[in-house]
């Protein structure tokens, strides 16, 4: 079991979704920081993928710069390790199948362990495919985020029963990226899973402003962004970090509010 | 407890996000339903006879044999059928079963933009909605197929990520599908993706051997010694494969688009040069960086211009049923011209890859030997890229 939990116990959490080597790592290591020191409970680390099927246009860029700028798994395991001498909240990865198993799961898991990243979310391994990584993960102590979406249905609970770490909830139909207005009916979502298991449930897909993160919080234990963050990123470069420090306080301060 | 399905061997499964896992779920059982239920059948068989125009002819290649000087060369003539491709075969199987399911709307991806014209002509005839997803390199490379989707009353959309071909519009037709599920199906055009989708298009395509297997045993009495079909994501090749699979004396034969050469970047060959991974809702094989980055590949050919290949060839390359073999650009080429020339039939070029194998094969084998190709599609849409990559200034 990891130290991912933990970050459910300051409230509400804020997760904010970073792509690593956007535009660079030293400045993602920079937004880290910011975001760490401004209230941010859980950090999703993005591992670039060349064709992020999962994302919309706005990640999607963000991969395909990162990609550009020559980073690549090995380079971020370093950053993490180096993150970790002064970063304490958890971190997880965000990246896709194959990014794991070409590294050879059981060494990426390993290098997870060591670095102190406790859990990895894969877009593209549903319940049924979790047994290509899921005993290798346990070994290691690596949570394998479970995700479930608004077309889940009779599915929920038998993904929530086995859920480790905490629930992705993917709060609309799609691909990531900002909307106007979330539409699923979360709060009868969370209260099936809730039905199966304690783990917690963190909202994603959709949420930029800060109304939305308070009312996705609310109704489950958790908001998080990502495009949002990538368009900050994308828009001031090398000197984002504070403008993301900025934007994750005001984030965690309007889910801190729903407590 | 987990449970994977669709497995050939170690590769296939069902990669795919959650939000589509009741879909595929869906699209699981009302095949498992409708592929046994005599209705479904019947109107199928209708449509393909008397729509599409099958059986398709196996044609004895008297010609190209006397030339080549070795193995009797017979041609399955999949370029006759209605749309001028084998992709029909799959479009219909699957645009009846959408029908059939409840589904108003078709998405489809395209390379060359034969599956993409297939599933425009599918919807007009079933009176569905249609949108594909084609990437702008090969619009701009197949622009008279774009044109042709648009006659049919579909809306083509180009895909301008990532390489701006085949992969990325089946990353875009996946995005697509994942936004809209109620009314939509994805009429996945090779045997690829995540599980059902291998499984079914095989068996659509499956029609192609089960009809030359016949026909070959009429005309000359016993099976061929080789069959030679070109692979991108590979509907046409397995389908060409399928009914002889347990025929252990008869050689299956898939070519690879090698592009400029195996020992370049600028290749497709799948087998040839990549290696196992997990992409587009498989395990197979797939031309990748060691981080596991899916790499820009490269064909003549926009239909063979795929860095992956269907999960049960992985698995036919494993057990050593089948043979992949790289056929390069040049190759190809020749073989589309050597082909109009001797025998008066234009392969598109995709197909000219197994023409292009069968060159080299067929005189190194006796001459009571024979080998059946599968012209997989007719070659007028390229007959402009064909011209130019010769110098000539031809535009359409």
């Amino acid at each position: 079991m990891s130290n991912i939990r933990s970050a459910f116990r300051n409230g509400k959490a804020f997760i904010p979704f970073i792509t690593c080597g956007d535009p660079d790592l030293e400045t993602t290591a920079k937004i880290v920081r910011a975001a760490a020191e401004n209230g941010a409970d859980l950090i999703e680390l993005g591992i670039p993928f060349s064709d992020p099927t999962a994302e919309g246009p706005v990640i999607q860029g963000a991969n395909l710069r990162a990609l550009s700028g020559g980073v690549t798994t090995d380079k971020i395991f370093d950053l993490v390790a180096e993150l970790r001498k002064d970063v304490k909240i958890p971190m997880v990865f965000m990246t896709y199948a194959n990014v794991v198993f070409s590294y050879d799961a059981e060494r990426f898991m390993a290098r997870c362990c060591e670095t102190g990243i406790g859990g990895v979310i894969l877009p593209d391994l549903p319940f049924e495919e979790k047994d290509e990584f899921s005993a290798v993960a346990r070994q290691y102590g690596i949570d394998l985020i479970s995700l479930i979406a608004p077309t889940s249905a009779d599915r929920i609970a038998m993904i929530a029963k086995e859920a480790d770490g905490f629930i992705y909830v993917v709060s609309s139909l799609g691909v990531t990226g900002v909307r106007s207005e979330i539409t699923t009916n979360i709060g009868d979502i969370v209260e099936v899973i809730r039905q199966s298991t304690d783990t917690p449930c963190a909202v994603g897909f959709g949420i930029s402003e800060p109304e939305q993160a308070a009312k996705m919080a609310s109704l489950s234990d958790g908001a998080i962004v990502g495009s949002a963050i990538i368009r900050i990123i994308e828009k001031y470069g090398r000197d984002a970090a504070p403008y993301v420090g900025e934007y994750v306080k005001r984030m965690k301060d309007a889910v801190r509010s729903v407590d | 407890m987990s449970s994977s399905k669709g497995r050939f061997g170690v590769h296939g499964g069902q990669y795919i996000p959650e939000t589509l896992m009741n879909a595929i779920i869906e699209l699981e059982n009302a095949y498992e339903h409708y592929k046994n239920d005599p209705d479904f059948n019947r109107e199928l068989t209708q449509l393909l006879n008397e729509y599409a125009g099958r059986p398709s002819l196996l044609y004895y290649a008297e010609k190209l044999t006397r030339e080549l000087g070795g193995a009797k060369i017979y041609l399955k003539r999949e370029d006759l059928n209605h749309t001028g491709s084998h992709k029909i075969n799959n479009v219909l199987g699957q645009a009846l079963l959408a029908k059939k399911m409840g589904k108003t709307r078709l998405i489809a991806e395209t390379g060359a933009g034969q599956h993409g014209v297939a599933t425009a002509t599918a919807a007009a005839l079933l009176d569905m909605e249609c949108v594909v997803f084609m990437g702008e390199e090969d619009t701009i490379r197949q622009a008279l197929n774009v044109y042709r989707m648009r006659l049919l009353g579909a809306e083509v959309i180009p895909v301008k990520t990532g390489t701006a071909t085949l992969k990325d519009a089946v990353s875009e037709a996946m995005r697509e599908w994942t936004s809209r599920i109620d009314d939509t199906h994805y009429c996945l055009g090779s045997v690829m993706g995540p599980h059902p989708f291998p499984t079914i298009v095989r068996d659509f395509q499956a029609v192609i051997s089960r009809e030359s297997r016949a026909q070959i045993l009429e005309k000359e009495g016993r099976l061929p010694d080789a069959v030679i079909a070109c692979v991108g994501g590979g509907s046409n090749a397995i389908g060409s494969f399928y009914h002889f699979i347990p025929d252990e004396g008869v050689r299956l034969i898939g070519c690879e688009a090698a592009g400029r050469g195996i020992d370049t970047f600028e290749t497709a060959a799948t087998v040839n040069t990549g290696r196992i991974g997990i992409f587009h809702g498989m395990k197979s094989y797939f031309c990748q960086d060691e981080y596991g980055q899916i790499a820009p590949v490269y064909s003549i050919s926009a239909g063979l211009d795929y860095p992956g290949v269907g999960p049960e060839h992985a698995y036919l390359h494993d057990i050593g049923r089948a043979e992949y073999v790289p056929v390069t650009d040049d190759e190809a080429v020749n073989a589309f011209e050597f082909l109009s020339r001797t025998e008066g039939i234009i392969p598109a070029i995709e197909s000219a890859h197994a023409v292009a194998y069968a060159m080299k094969l067929a005189p190194t084998m006796d001459k009571d030997k024979i080998i059946i190709i599968t012209v997989s599609g007719r070659g007028d849409k390229d007959c402009a890229a064909i011209a130019r990559y010769r110098g000539e200034d031809i535009h359409e």
